[in-house]
Formats: structure tokens, C-alpha cells, sequence
């Protein structure tokens, strides 16, 4: 697999950096990540930073992950991107409603690397 | 119809919900922090708490989840999180307990059948020392689970509101 560049969005700077951990244990060769507190910040991020993937949490202040989501369409470098959750919200509707609004993977807090890698890879190779 | 609210206020002794709580907080350390949390000894008194992790639920459930251990407990378990060495944990062990405290809430109330799309989660609340009282509005006694983490006291706790 290519070297890839990741946006990680969550409001817990700790949970940010278990991800990248998480996504380097995985095996995923990454380039660049990018890190953003909410929606709103990884919107600003992304039109300065071109991305492959991005893992979103979906409680935060300011623009939740599910808003997020929505308004990816109308961001140019965010075309093509494939977005996973990872959220302490595991029930059946939202993980529902994440992927109506454009989710391409649902993770549940608390998590493994092993699910990281689960979820992630097949998202990435385009199977999901 | 019975609802998830009318089941809750109905059921005054929340007891059941005890080794909920307890798998809630076993899973969130196994898997986020590589810990197997142990039960203390009967006589175990725990020392005073010096951080403290709430978490407020709204909806079908409401109450307050609450995490507290020690200093030393607080800043070990941010560092099996973030798999650093103890010496370099800083001012991240606020952030590591309130994600904590959310993840074993949310573990909890998806354990129980309709309660994970009724009842939200606010963003966590860490205090910091021990000199503090905590008064409750919450109409029953508190459902209490001690544990041990890496021999460190935690004491989680559900205030729950009808």
C-alpha cells in the first residue's frame, strides 16, 4: 500500500494520538497526518491539505463528525476521500446515519488496532 | 408500548446495572489501555480520590457517570494509553480521564437493549484534588463498582436521575 496522508478529527488531542497509533500499528504507511478539534477545523484543514483518509469522532463541539460528513461534498479536496467514525455512539442508528450522510466505516469506542486495521484497510483498498 | 424511560423509572433498583458497569470499565481498560482491571480486597479502603471524570447522560437515562482514582493512577493510566513512558506524561491526563469516563459511559449504555439511541452523552468534566463535596440530585443511592488498575484504586460511580 502507498504512503498515505490522514486527517484525524476528534476533540480529545490524547484520542487523536491513539489513532495515528493505531493506524501506524496497522501498518499504514503515513506521510502526513493532520490533526483538527472539530468539523470546523478540519474543514479549514482540508482546503489547505489534500488527504486519502479520514477518521472522524462524531461527538464535538463546535461541528459535529455527522455535519462534518455532510459538508465534505462541497469540499474539492475532499473528493474521492473515504471517511471511518470512531465514536463512543455504537448503536445501530447511528452508525445508520453516519453512512447515509457519507461514512464509508464505523469504528466503536473503545477499540483495538486490530479493528482499526479491520475497518480501515478494506476502506482504503476501495472494498467498503 | 413499554418505553425505555417508563422501564427505567420504573426499575427504582438499578443493582442489575452493576456488572454492566463493571464489563463497561473492564473492556474501555483492556482494550484502550492493555490492563486487566482486578477486584480489591473486601477491607480495601480506597484513599481519597484526586481527579475525578464526570460525564452527564440526557434522554431515556439521565444521571452522572463518574471516574475517580489517584494522581498517580490518573497519570499511569495516561501513559498505558498513549504508550509513553510515565515520566513524560504532562497536562494530557485531564483529556486521558475524560475520554475515559466517556468511553465507559458509552460502553455502558450500549449494553443496555434501546438505551444507546435514547440517551446522550455530554463532553466530560475532570476535577482536579480532593477537597471538594459533590452533591447529587439524583433520587436513589449511587451504584458504586471498585476496581483496581495496576493496584491503583478507581471507583466508578452511576448517580442516576428519574
Amino acid at each position: 500500500m502507498d504512503s498515505i496522508r490522514a486527517l484525524i478529527v476528534d476533540d480529545s488531542s490524547v484520542m487523536r494520538k491513539i489513532v495515528e497509533r493505531c493506524l501506524r500499528q496497522a501498518g499504514i504507511d503515513l506521510k502526513q497526518v493532520f490533526e483538527a478539534g472539530n468539523g470546523a477545523e478540519a474543514i479549514s484543514s482540508l482546503n489547505e491539505n489534500p488527504v486519502d483518509l479520514i477518521l472522524c469522532d462524531i461527538n464535538m463541539p463546535v461541528m459535529d463528525g455527522l455535519e462534518f460528513v455532510k459538508q465534505l461534498a462541497g469540499i474539492p479536496n475532499a473528493k474521492g476521500v473515504p471517511v471511518v467514525m470512531i465514536t463512543t455512539e455504537g448503536s445501530e442508528a447511528h452508525v445508520v446515519q453516519a453512512i447515509s450522510c457519507g461514512a464509508k466505516g464505523y469504528i466503536r469506542k473503545p477499540f483495538t488496532a486490530e479493528q482499526v486495521k479491520e475497518h480501515v484497510i478494506p476502506v482504503l483498498a476501495g472494498k467498503s | 408500548m413499554k418505553t425505555m424511560k417508563s422501564a427505567v423509572a420504573a426499575n427504582g433498583n438499578h443493582e442489575s446495572w452493576l456488572p454492566l458497569i463493571e464489563v463497561a470499565a473492564r473492556e474501555v481498560f483492556e482494550l484502550m489501555l492493555s490492563s486487566q482491571l482486578t477486584l480489591p480486597e473486601p477491607e480495601d479502603q480506597g484513599p481519597p480520590y484526586d481527579v475525578t471524570s464526570m460525564v452527564g447522560l440526557a434522554g431515556q437515562l439521565c444521571g452522572v457517570l463518574s471516574v475517580r482514582c489517584t494522581e498517580k493512577g490518573a497519570a499511569l493510566m495516561t501513559s498505558k494509553m498513549l504508550g509513553v513512558p510515565l515520566d513524560n506524561v504532562g497536562p494530557e491526563v485531564s483529556d486521558a480521564l475524560g475520554e475515559i469516563s466517556n468511553m465507559v459511559a458509552g460502553n455502558f449504555k450500549n449494553k443496555i437493549s434501546g438505551l444507546g439511541d435514547g440517551c446522550m452523552l455530554s463532553p466530560p468534566t475532570v476535577i482536579t484534588g480532593s477537597d471538594y463535596n459533590l452533591h447529587s440530585l439524583a433520587d436513589s443511592p449511587g451504584l458504586e463498582v471498585s476496581l483496581l488498575f495496576e493496584g491503583h484504586p478507581v471507583l466508578i460511580t452511576l448517580e442516576i436521575h428519574s
